[in-house]
């Protein structure tokens, strides 16, 4: 294991940084992404830069849970409690149920593209409120988590060189795995929607030839 | 009836026995806070990994209802 530096209360489990917190910001790369491809889709109208849209923000909350139950494990040994009333946990709480109406959102449209663009449309705000929930307003009052209220993150205090070289490609590896597994739903989706097409044209081709 | 009696019997004593334990042990998670809280680490691993599989597992059956429409064995 590489060398980490020295704290009291968080002595090994500092190493948590290159799971929970790495997932968290390869979450945000994610929903950003999603965002992107929202854009893309309401300026192009093709729903393949929707389906692609909602498999990130759906891979994007498949992280944003698993850093929930990450932290949650981490904080009651550290933190004393699995959900202290920490402004972070609870933005990140209510961003999560954002996202969760988002794919609720998206089940409730029968017609396709009215669909893609209502939760486009959506989509968009919920990054837009995500962001100042969980990095701009925790960091306005207390909070426990690191580069908050005062606390800097990132900082000599809490890293050093020696995990840096651990934690950003951990990032990025994290990320790279994510969108491994986004690809694949995506993949699955194209091709549903390549049979649902052919059939709708053979039906169709049939009607003609009768 | 028997049986009922014998399961209340059971249900009755439970916390007890639990109770007698704890009185005998009271630190607890001892093994989550030893050696420097590595088994944090180790439990927050464990849960992603198991995040990861579920995922796989929902994958492939998305996978296997295609194959099915499309009648490949």
């Amino acid at each position: 294991m590489g060398p980490v530096p020295h704290q009291p209360i968080l002595n090994e489990s500092i190493r948590n940084t290159y799971f929970h917190v790495a997932l968290w910001m390869s979450m945000t790369i994610m929903l950003f992404t999603s965002m992107v491809f929202s854009f893309k889709y309401l300026r192009s109208g093709l729903l393949d830069h929707d389906d692609k849209a909602s498999e990130f923000a759906k891979g994007g909350l498949f992280f944003g849970i698993l850093g929930c139950l990450t932290g949650s494990v981490w904080a009651n040994y550290t933190w004393g409690d699995p959900w202290p009333n920490d402004p972070k946990l609870n933005g990140a709480a209510v961003g999560m149920l954002m996202y969760l109406a988002y794919m609720l959102l998206r089940s409730s449209f029968e017609d396709e593209q009215r669909k893609a663009r209502i939760s486009s449309v959506y989509n968009i705000l919920a990054f837009a409120v995500f962001i100042p929930l969980i990095y701009i307003l925790p960091r306005l009052t207390d909070s426990l988590h690191p580069g908050n209220g005062g606390n800097p993150a990132f900082s000599s205090y809490d890293m050093n060189n020696e995990m840096r070289k651990v934690f950003y490609p951990a990032i990025i590896g994290w990320t790279l795995m994510g969108v491994w597994l986004i690809e694949l739903r995506v993949r699955v989706k194209r091709i549903n929607r390549f049979l649902r097409e052919r059939v709708a044209n053979a039906d169709t081709a049939a009607k003609v030839h009768q | 009836m028997k049986k009922i009696i014998l399961l209340l019997l059971t249900l009755v004593s439970l916390p007890q026995l639990l109770f007698a334990q704890a009185a005998d042990q009271v630190e607890m998670a001892d093994k989550l806070r030893a050696d420097g809280k590595i088994w944090v680490v180790v439990a927050v691993v464990a849960i992603v990994l198991a995040g990861i599989a579920i995922n796989m597992f929902r994958v492939d059956s998305k996978v296997s209802k295609i194959e099915k429409e499309l009648n490949i064995k």
